[in-house]
């Protein structure tokens, strides 16, 4: 079986803090990670791995050089290989483009390894929050896809077995292969490296790929190839009047209650 | 044609919150824009659903009845869905971010290439340049970035359910009911659902809570997560948490507020020993009035409550509950 995981870097959200002067992100410093859903994805991908001997786990990353990173350490955790999708025209891209864009690479790792029975990715990254990118995909290759998934077995050479987590409780679903899903936290923290794909891992370097290698119809990438724009950018308003409540536990208690009671809130 | 559609979601015949809020959103955005609001809805007898819609601003409704729709499947739904924009080609999409709508949007937009902004906290109309105004949190609410679509159509945005409030209109409004054929002839079955679970557990009871309070890393252990319970009992609200309290399992992840969890809009809430990193702010800063108890006096959390209290909340809490039973006593 052949499984493809997309992968994203992003800043380590838990380490991001705010410039209180000029209220923007303090980027510089913050530790890049693998989006820690795509980190669920990959333990998915590892699971069916180990579940089925045979199996083989590509990962594709879409970004700066720098994510070459995030490929080692899935290689580092179990991942067979991967490619970089990287290049100054991709830059700028939207959902849609990205989409594009990474199906392309898809389809190319597809004519060397023979086509994925599996696409597999976090259910969205912890920077942009989208959730578009994975089904995204599946749309552009043509292949089913569900969303938000906890688990995935082989029923038999034809369906997956997948349970899929919604507001209220677990769906069970069998599902045509080719399919792609993407994956929620539910499916497992991602295996500690081992100390082989470590080694494996230290001396690997994905290939890169570019608009040379996929071809891409350049109306479809980047920036020009992206139906959305930004059309301004902001500082969320900040509450003026915030009122600090000051005094003994018990007065501080006192007070507060006093101005729940005001707006009617007790 | 000059339409706004709002997707209404319904599972189990019922129809999902969000696409009434949405509706409500839906009708200051035909005000402002002359366009007309539409609902569609795929079901199995939109009939008994449209009278909802309507009460809720749409003043029409698509109904597209089919077996096929008794519950969601991606390839059917987003196939009727799609066939059903190329034919009547609106100028602006709106779809509830569901688990379900975050399957059908994208899936529809990759389709139709048109542009997509997810969980939009704000919509508004630009009557100059006849645009769809969605702005949205960028990393995780620090900024807010407003999004347009120019060149494409229909301009499509997801909201997050609780972000708009949804209003019922006086009376009975009636509005016209377009039935539609689902023209599913021979499109493929590639999944189907075998089974569902509903959750057992608890009832966590955040979605529409006029009240939550949520504890945090602060609060230090399993045990003393009560403090939280018992002020939420005297407050009549509902138990949250954020992402650090629920990975330290004191909590059910369900109840996790935030980024990666559930988006919450009270009335009042209450945020003690939680610091306010951004995954957590941009699931509850929409709330009307904030509560923030820490003892970090330089807590981000202060930056975004309306009342601040430094202290001990092993100290504050339970005085606060204390006084609550005796105000009420």
């Amino acid at each position: 079986m052949k499984i493809v995981v997309c992968i994203k870097q992003v800043p380590d959200s838990d380490k991001v803090t705010i410039d209180r002067t000029t209220n923007r992100l303090n980027r510089a410093g913050v530790p890049a990670v693998v989006n820690p859903f795509d980190e669920n994805a990959l333990e998915l991908a590892l699971k069916l791995k180990d579940a089925n001997p045979g199996t083989t786990v590509t990962v594709v990353s879409m970004g700066p050089p720098q994510a070459a990173e995030a490929i080692k350490e899935a290689v580092a955790h179990g991942a067979d290989g991967g490619v970089l999708v990287s290049g100054r025209e991709f830059g700028g891209a939207d959902t849609w483009a990205t989409g594009y864009t990474l199906s392309l690479a898809i389809r190319k790792i597809a004519e060397t390894d023979g086509p994925a029975d599996l696409l597999l990715f976090g259910k969205q990254a912890t920077d942009g929050d989208t959730a578009q990118v994975g089904p995204g995909i599946a749309t552009h290759l043509g292949v089913p896809c569900l969303t938000c998934v906890q688990s995935c077995e082989v029923l038999d050479d034809k369906t997956f077995k997948v349970v899929r987590i919604v507001e209220d409780g677990r769906e069970e679903w069998e599902v045509q292969r080719p399919c792609a899903l993407t994956v929620a936290r539910e499916a497992g923290d991602l295996r500690i490296a081992n100390l082989r794909c470590k080694m494996k891992a230290k001396s690997y370097q994905p290939p890169t790929w570019g608009v040379a290698e996929l071809s891409p119809n350049p109306d479809f990438i980047g920036l020009k190839g992206s139906p959305t724009r930004v059309a301004k950018v902001f500082a969320p308003p900040v509450k003026t009047n915030r009122e600090r409540i000051e005094g003994t536990p018990a007065e501080q208690a006192a007070k507060l209650i006093e101005r729940l009671a005001e707006r009617h809130l007790v | 044609m000059n339409e706004i559609w709002v997707f209404a979601e319904q599972r189990d015949g019922k129809l999902e919150s969000v696409a009434l809020e949405l509706l409500s959103k839906g009708r200051d955005l035909a005000a402002k824009s002359g366009y007309a609001l539409a609902a569609v809805l795929l079901s199995e007898n939109g009939e008994a659903l449209a009278p909802e819609l309507f009460a809720h601003g749409a003043s029409k409704v698509y109904a597209l009845d089919d077996p096929r729709f008794a519950y969601f499947q991606n390839d059917w739904w987003t196939d009727a869905f799609v066939s059903l924009v190329r034919d009547k080609a609106p100028e602006i999409v709106l779809v509830g971010a569901t688990t379900n709508g975050r399957s059908l949007a994208p899936t529809a937009a990759a389709i139709l290439h048109c542009g997509l902004t997810a969980d939009c906290t704000q919509l508004d109309f630009d009557t100059e340049k006849k645009l769809l105004l969605q702005t949205r949190p960028a990393f995780g609410g620090n900024i807010m970035a407003t999004i347009t679509c120019a060149d494409t159509r229909p301009q499509m945005a997801t909201v997050r359910p609780n972000v708009f409030k949804k209003e019922r209109l006086d009376g009975a409004p009636a509005g016209e009911l377009v039935r539609v054929p689902a023209g599913l002839d021979g499109a493929a079955c590639r999944m189907k659902r075998v089974a569902f679970v509903p959750d057992a557990g608890e009832d966590v009871n955040l979605a529409g809570a006029q009240a939550v309070v949520s504890g945090g890393r602060g609060v230090g252990s399993a045990e003393n997560f009560a403090l939280v319970r018992d002020l939420a009992a005297q407050l009549g609200a509902a138990v949250g948490a954020s992402r650090a309290a629920t990975d330290a399992g004191w909590v059910s992840p369900l109840r996790q507020i935030g980024q990666t969890g559930r988006t919450v809009c009270p009335k009042l809430y209450v945020a003690v020993g939680i610091s306010g990193a951004i995954q957590h702010l941009a699931g509850m800063q929409s709330s009307e009035t904030i509560v923030a108890i820490n003892k970090d006096p330089d807590a981000p959390i202060f930056d975004v409550a309306d009342f601040g209290l430094v202290g001990d909340l092993n100290e504050i809490v339970p005085e606060l509950s204390r006084q609550l039973a005796a105000r009420r006593a």
